[in-house]
């Protein structure tokens, strides 16, 4: 036997849900709309946190654990929240090879941040990718969304500067 | 839909392109928009608009044009008399934003001398061959006239209208292409057992998560062409039977993905989308899936388990995709690749691309050509050339001086080449032969001061960090390993260490479960055979205590 449990509500009334609940209906809530779901989810938070969590899978009609199994096992989505502004080094093999572990060695030593942190004020944070695609800017690294080529420390300093006082 | 639609249209694009004698075109191609390519179409549409010259030169965003590192490219060319060689082509480099008078001069005033100008009489241009790239830097990726005025959809319609499906699959036979995605496998074969499984309805797949590092050709064909990938795809939909299909891309590729949504829905108002196509009975529909960022997606039982809405972890084969794929139905899983070889395999016949390449390995490669290289891109070439051809003559050669000391391939899974092989073919054979595979078509350039250990290192910090951790000799494999090659970039390793990681690679290799695992060992292994004195040089020695190997005791 199996009841039809109701269609959960949002958890608030925050207009953002409405994304989400559109990307459940354009997908009939199948299970299959999952990575969709949390896509739209994190697009609109920023981040996945329990409470997320726990309405798509009621939504969804999926375990928890599955939900949080898919959640944790993609490198796009996190489970932390995010600093206001973001810094993606590119550790693709060209990027590498213009010696982007220096660049991380030196954001951990002079500015204390390493991949995936965000620091004390929730200002930065620090993200990899593996590979932009822009191999012929390399080493190439996306500051709050805008794709730099050909970083060096002096350029990560000013940026994390100007940062720092906004 | 009326076939003649495709005519019409074409004709009716001949006549608004050529009503403006010259046109300015700017590589919107995501390269290219982060050195600023988007500033510059802007300020040259102002400025144009400014100065009432808007019937003399017309301003278009077109696709990649090839040499990223010169980038933002733009060409200028006359509708009515279109550049037949790449040498007749006027190609400008570096322009940045405030050169758009000067470009705006140089367009309606003809050649003259200018520091912009791009010499496209240089083996980078004049030596590739392109199918795949044949309309990427030429049309508009976002108007679907610009590529129907090429020719496009020429190919389909022929399928649809005077083809049976076991003929498409016979023509793309005799083309002798094989999957771009670096396996290799014969595309007329696999696309003939999934038109023989039973099972209904079928699926096609488009894999577009292209996940090696350092390889960008994927991207580039979508974001430059994406109506070439969509006709492939409902060329193969067509042929084994399939009403549906799903394009599998990574949520990296924004620009890849706006511009596919936008291609999906111009096919379908002009009904070469959709149901009874050419009035046949035949329907089909596409549908984008984003990744969320794991390289093992690429596997192909993996990549369904996540269009699927589960993670990403593969599955043993058999049963293989093309009888139990998505949802337990037949599938077809090609690379954007391969998909985009189809139009012009169906427009040109089989025959032609088999005319070109070598014995076993048909038709060209795209390659994206990064690292240390004079001529950083994206390039396509005939299979069969060697790879000296393409580093010294298309690439232009290692800059500042230095000398080259080998070419990884491959990615990930694939090895490093190294200098003195340099004369090889490149083709999916005299790779393997190498100890490196052909892979999707990603090509570093690694010069002197590249320590190889190191660069074994580097790929198996990634397969350690992309492992699923489905099986244990890659979860566990790949982790002691990477550990086993720390300890040798740091000189603290020993001759049992060594011996340890040589007999680890072969454990992985034979025992792991996927793709990803059966293939990590392949940087360590190749950068063994060819520079083993790296690994030895450093090495520490034997522990004076002698205690045995830690974990593997043989007899």
């Amino acid at each position: 036997m199996t009841a039809t449990l109701p269609m959960p509500t949002p958890p608030t009334d925050d207009r953002r849900w409405k994304a989400v609940e559109a990307t459940m209906r354009r997908n009939g809530h199948s299970r299959n709309a999952l990575i969709e779901t949390l896509h739209t989810v994190q697009d609109g938070f920023g981040y996945l946190d329990d409470v997320s969590l726990k309405f798509v899978a009621r939504a969804l009609k999926l375990p928890l654990s599955s939900v949080y199994g898919v959640a944790t096992f993609y490198h796009n989505f996190t489970l932390k929240p995010q600093g206001r502004h973001s810094c993606v080094v590119c550790t693709g093999t060209a990027c590498y090879i213009h010696r982007a572990r220096a660049l991380l060695d030196h954001l951990r030593e002079k500015h204390d941040l390493s991949d995936g942190q965000t620091d004390a004020d929730g200002n930065i944070t620090l993200l990899t990718a593996r590979c932009l695609g822009t191999c012929s800017m390399a080493p190439a690294a996306v500051f709050d969304g805008q794709v730099v080529g050909d970083v060096d420390e002096q350029l990560i300093d000013e940026r994390l500067e100007t940062w720092a006082d906004s | 839909m009326n076939p003649d639609i495709l005519q019409r249209l074409a004709e009716k694009e001949h006549v608004t392109a050529t009503a403006t004698p010259v046109r300015i075109n700017v590589c919107a191609a995501a390269s290219c928009q982060s050195r600023g390519s988007d500033e510059l179409a802007k300020n040259l549409q102002r400025q144009i608009k400014g100065a009432k010259q808007a019937k003399q030169c017309k301003v278009r965003y077109v696709g990649c044009m090839g040499l990223c590192s010169k980038g933002p490219l733009v060409e200028i060319d006359e509708p009515a008399r279109p550049a037949i060689h790449e040498a007749d082509r006027r190609l400008l480099q570096g322009a940045t934003v405030d050169d758009a008078p000067e470009l705006i001069d140089l367009a309606l005033h003809g050649a003259r001398p200018t520091p912009l100008e791009l010499d496209t009489d240089m083996p980078f241009f004049t030596r590739q061959r392109r199918v795949v790239l044949e309309n990427s830097g030429f049309i508009d990726p976002e108007r679907i006239e610009d590529y129907v005025a090429r020719g496009g959809y020429q190919g389909l319609v022929k399928a649809l209208t005077e083809m049976s499906p076991s003929q498409v699959i016979d023509e793309v036979s005799r083309s002798g292409l094989r999957g771009r995605g670096g396996a290799g496998f014969p595309t007329g074969v696999k696309w003939a057992t999934v038109a023989k499984s039973d099972g209904s309805p079928k699926y096609v797949v488009c894999n577009a998560d292209e996940g090696d590092p350092g390889a960008f050709m994927d991207r580039a064909v979508l974001e430059s062409d994406p109506h070439r990938v969509l006709e492939g795809i409902i060329t193969a939909g067509y042929a084994v039977g399939a009403s549906r299909a799903y394009i599998y891309v990574r949520s990296e590729y924004p620009l890849a993905i706006l511009r596919l949504k936008r291609a999906i829905n111009q096919a379908k108002r002009i009904d070469v989308l959709g149901t009874n196509l050419c009035d046949t009975p035949f329907a089909f529909d596409v549908e984008l899936r984003l990744g969320a960022g794991a390289f093992v997606c690429g596997e192909e039982t993996a990549l369904i388990a996540s269009i699927e809405g589960r993670r990403g972890t593969p599955r043993p084969r058999p049963p293989y995709p093309a009888s139990y794929g998505l949802w337990g139905r037949p599938t077809l899983i090609n690379n954007v690749e391969t998909f985009a070889n189809i139009p012009w395999i169906m427009r040109e016949g089989g025959e032609a691309l088999s005319a070109i390449g070598t014995a076993k390995s048909k038709g060209t490669k795209v390659f994206a050509l990064a690292g240390t290289i004079i001529n950083n891109g994206l390039i396509e070439v005939p299979m069969g050339i060697t790879l000296r051809d393409i580093i010294d003559d298309i690439g232009g050669g290692v800059p500042d001086e230095k000398a080259l000391k080998a070419v990884q391939t491959g990615g990930p899974s694939g090895g490093c080449i190294p200098a003195e092989l340099l004369d090889m073919p490149v083709d999916y054979e005299s790779l393997v032969k190498a100890g490196s595979i052909m892979g999707s078509g990603g090509m570093i350039v690694m010069d002197e001061t590249s320590n190889m250990v190191d660069v074994a290192r580097f790929f198996m910090e990634f397969c350690k960090d992309e492992s699923c951790g489905k099986c244990v000799p890659c979860r566990v494999g790949t982790s002691v390993m990477l550990d086993l090659l720390e300890k040798l970039c740091q000189g603290t390793a020993s001759r049992r260490d060594l011996d340890l990681l040589k007999e680890l690679c072969e454990v992985v290799r034979c025992t792991s479960l996927c793709g990803l695992g059966q293939t990590a060992p392949n940087p360590v292994l190749s950068t063994l055979r060819y520079f083993e004195h790296e690994y030895t040089d450093t090495l520490q020695p034997a522990d004076p205590h002698g205690y045995p190997l830690p974990m593997l005791q043989t007899s």
